[in-house]
């Protein structure tokens, strides 16, 4: 039995341990917001939060993911408000993706949004090099510019 | 191309107390075989369609796939401007890939009057069957969205659905309609002060005739046509709920994963599935002709089973051969004498005779995937003996015909369901089946609904790749050191007329083509010959000015007589780059200009080459005439992302052969720029009043050549093989930027 926490919500799976967290949350559970890009976490299409850390989840075994807590795109905004005791909307991380346009076909966003979802919440004013090590996403669209003025305007000070 | 309004079509009909205008090109006459092959006369090819309902909502249904594009929002914008609705009520919904959408009228895609797109030519011949599929086709592909569909078709119902709402309030009010004017979705009569919203005006509005050939607005009296509007395919694409053919999803669904012959079009011989079918989850083992594929009730289940699935191939005799073997063929084909014509001008024979130098060079460009970031996939339900499909392609109906013809179903018996592209790029074009054939034949065998996805392996090395092309260039100078012919021959076959050609006045020009088989598929590829031809001919013009002693771009500009377009972007791109100033230590600028699909682009890359030979590109400043800009800001974005494409292609992209098979098989070995590689752009849209330029290419083709000719002025090098990842840059003999 796989057993963790999804979006709020505790799952209890009868699934094989060693299956890929990306194919336990879209084929299982229909949970398709998350995406499948390369298969050997090349491309971070795929990133989830487990217990608050941006990873990605194609190479992730069910098994490793015990007990934590995952948060989704789909989730991202509930579980936001939720922390800060506040009615969903958008994280300001979507906003800013919105307000910038950033995503073009999108297929890459959800995993790019929870990469600097998590950037920005262990350093809230990274500098040009830290982004860029830090979201190493492959957006085939290259949204990249827009991408960095979007964590830009979200960077405090 | 030269369309008269008279060929079109209007049409209404009354749906739910509201209006619907289509607008149609009818069937073309000179394509008697389309006629045969898919109907009775009368029947019209709609492909626009606009509704007005009641509480004054209005609806553009577009018949192009969003892959990113911003298709959907700046054709409604075209529409709706035409239409002086109120932005705020615009709705915007893909065109459903159905016969039967109401009325009985037909919608059909974008082909018939507007001529088969240029990059299909080629692959289609003049074959009439595949004429007949062309005819069935809802193409999104050869940046042609904005450019026909929008000014042909949104823009003249938009106008006939303005004047028809006109109409009808002036004769409502019983004064002359031209007392009235529409505005933000009501039509006003000042004199009175009385108005109507549209959507009052809609159900009588159906019952009026269109109008032949209403009145287009001029460029100064649009209202949303030329401001930067947000996509409206963007907010679904923040929080998880964008749907993707592959996001296809029901608790009964099977999921099927599949192994294709590594190399190319070898038939499957046998299979050893062992014990697979005990493995839990596991529904079935399916031998195709080409491949054996694994169901189960988890696409992870089937593709781990899959890897204890042995499979034997035929052999194809392709079984050894290599890149350099295809290359090698190249240089045969090239010294062959087998080439064709594809421009001359003047006598260039005679030119090279009587030169008194002679500037010559080799260039070739590897194979190329289209890796678009969503793998192909394709979900298929037979059930009831119909079919309802889920997949990303560029083409609705095309894909629909063929699930058809391979699930021998009635067209209508198939229904397409719209959803967002992961990327497209041109492997989502027509003939690009074999994701699109497999499922089929796959799902035929359940009466649940079936997924087949190809893993990010398959999907690099079953694709139809950019073509590899090998060209040779000589280039004459009389003893006054002018430059008197340019000479060309490539490897071919051409997928797009006209990209080798150059708008250079060179008195003495002989382009020639000459076919180099090889047993990989080729397809289009972004910007499709463009990207290849570009990349060598603004290289060897740059040569060709290096070697004459003229700075490269005060050399173009001399050439460029003729084009004033040209000569245009080249200037407002040098201006904003600052070209010729002085650069910090270590940086050069290249640069590059190419018209693609109606668009002129030129593009100035910045670039520095550190110690350890590592290349990087600071800033590409471009500037693009595109005609109008209908909506700047996607303009700006297909900029980007056009450049950042031909980047990734220049810098790191290569797909090689090796025992008849692609050696590559995921990101890690075929690289992309990602964010810390990405340059800054500056993109400068130059509005010339022109015909409208397509947007999704053009960005593309200049930038290996801006890169590369940056390259040699910092080492002396002269980049004439891609991807530059292969050189050693740290062989430096710098060239002074003049």
């Amino acid at each position: 039995m796989a057993n963790f926490k999804l979006n709020g919500i505790v799952q209890q799976l009868d699934i094989e341990p060693e299956m890929p967290l990306l194919w336990v949350l879209r084929d299982e559970l229909g949970l398709t917001g998350t995406k499948f890009g390369c298969g050997v976490a090349a491309c971070g299409a795929c990133t989830v939060q487990v217990n608050g850390v941006a990873m990605r989840s194609c190479v992730i075994p069910v098994s490793a993911v015990e007990g934590a807590e995952i948060i989704t795109i789909e989730g991202l905004a509930l579980n936001a408000a939720a922390t800060a005791g506040t009615a969903p909307s958008l994280t300001a991380v979507q906003q800013a993706w919105i307000d910038y346009q950033v995503p073009q076909c999108g297929y890459c966003q959800s995993g790019v949004i929870m990469a600097v979802t998590d950037l920005l919440a262990s350093n809230p004013s990274p500098s040009d090099e830290e982004i860029d090590q830090s979201i190493t996403n492959v957006c085939r669209c290259g949204s990249y510019p827009r991408i960095r003025k979007a964590i830009r305007s979200l960077a405090t000070a | 191309m030269k369309i008269t309004r008279r060929r079109f079509l209007l049409s209404t009909a009354i749906v739910g107390g509201g209006v619907l205008i289509g607008y149609s090109a009818t069937r073309p006459s000179r394509h008697r075989m389309v006629n045969k092959e898919l109907g009775q006369s009368g029947q019209h090819y709609l492909t626009t369609w606009l509704r007005i309902d009641p509480d004054n909502r209005v609806t553009v249904y577009v018949p192009h796939s969003e892959m990113g594009q911003g298709v959907h929002t700046s054709l409604a914008m075209m529409a709706a401007d035409e239409l002086d609705a109120n932005w705020e009520l615009v709705n915007v919904e893909q065109a459903p890939a159905h016969d039967l959408f109401a009325n009985g009228e037909i919608i059909k895609g974008f082909a018939g009057e507007f001529g088969l797109p240029g990059f299909l030519q080629t692959l289609v011949g003049a074959a009439a069957f595949k004429i007949a599929e062309i005819g069935n086709f809802q193409i999104t592909g050869g940046s042609s969205s904005v450019r026909f569909t929008g000014e042909y078709g949104m823009r003249t119902a938009g106008a006939a659905a303005r004047q028809m709402l006109i109409d009808c309030a002036a004769s409502r009010w019983e004064v002359p309609a031209d007392e009235c004017y529409a505005q933000l979705s009501h039509v006003h009569h000042n004199a009175s002060g009385r108005s109507f919203s549209y959507g009052e005006l809609a159900a009588e509005t159906a019952l009026l005739e269109p109008p032949e050939n209403p009145r287009l607005k001029q460029p100064s009296e649009f209202t949303i046509m030329g401001k930067a509007m947000s996509r409206s395919d963007i907010p679904p694409k923040v929080d998880g709920t964008a749907m993707y053919g592959i996001d296809a999803h029901s608790d009964d669904m099977l999921y099927a994963a599949i192994r294709l012959s590594p190399v190319f079009g070898a038939k499957l011989v046998s299979v050893d599935a062992g014990e697979v079918l005990n493995r839990r989850g596991v529904v079935k083992i399916i031998e195709l002709e080409d491949s054996v594929a694994v169901v189960a009730d988890n696409y992870w289940r089937a593709k781990e089973a899959l890897k204890l699935v042995k499979a034997e191939f035929e052999q194809t005799g392709n079984e050894s051969v290599s890149s350099a073997d295809i290359f090698a063929r190249h240089d045969r084909d090239l010294a062959s004498g087998n080439d064709k014509n594809d421009k001359k001008v003047g006598d260039t024979a005679a030119a090279m005779e009587a030169a008194a130098d002679i500037i010559e060079a080799g260039y070739r460009v590897p194979y190329l995937a289209h890796a678009p970031m969503e793998p192909m996939n394709c979900t298929i339900h037979f059930h009831d003996g119909k079919a309802d499909v889920w997949t990303s392609t560029q083409d609705n109906l095309g894909i629909r015909g063929r699930i058809a013809k391979v699930a021998d179903l009635d067209e209508n018996a198939v229904t397409m369901h719209p959803v967002y592209l992961g990327g497209g790029f041109g492997r989502r074009l027509p003939f690009n089946w074999n994701v699109i054939d497999h499922a089929t034949l796959i799902a035929k065998q359940f009466d649940v609904p079936v997924k087949t996805v190809f893993s990010r392996e398959d999907d690099m090395q079953q694709d139809y790749y950019r073509p590899a092309v090998s060209s040779n260039f000589r280039a004459a100078f009389d003893a006054a050191g002018n430059l008197t012919a340019w000479e060309n021959k490539f490897t071919g076959p051409i997928q797009t007329p006209g990209a080798a050609h150059i708008p250079y006045a060179i008195a003495n020009q002989s382009i020639r083509v000459v076919d180099s088989a090889s047993h990989v598929p080729v397809a289009a590829w972004r910007s499709v010959d463009h990207s290849q031809q570009t990349f060598f001919t603004e290289s060897f013009v740059d040569e060709v000015a290096h070697r004459a002693g003229i700075n490269p771009y005060q050399f173009r500009l001399q050439l460029l007589t003729d084009h004033p377009r040209h000569r245009k972007v080249l200037e407002v791109a040098a201006e904003s780059a600052g070209y010729g100033r002085d650069l910090p230590e270590g940086r050069a600028q290249g640069i590059a200009v190419q018209e693609s699909f109606g668009s002129v682009v030129a593009e100035i890359a910045e670039v520095s080459i550190d110690a350890d030979g590592q290349l990087k590109v600071h800033k590409v400043t471009c500037a693009i005439d595109c005609g109008r800009a209908i909506n700047p800001d996607t303009v700006e974005q297909q900029v980007e992302s056009g450049i950042i494409f031909g980047l990734t292609a220049a810098m790191y992209g290569e797909i090689t052969i090796a025992e008849g098979r692609v050696a590559q098989s995921n990101f890690p070995e075929y690289e992309m720029v990602r964010l810390a590689q990405s340059p800054e752009i500056q993109v400068h849209i130059v509005e010339s009043g022109e015909a409208l330029g397509g947007l999704g290419e053009p960005a593309t083709p200049p930038i290996a050549a801006a890169v590369a000719n940056a390259v040699y002025i910092l080492t002396g090098q002269r980049i004439r093989e891609l991807p530059i990842k292969n050189h050693d840059l740290t062989r430096t003999i710098p060239i002074a930027q003049r």
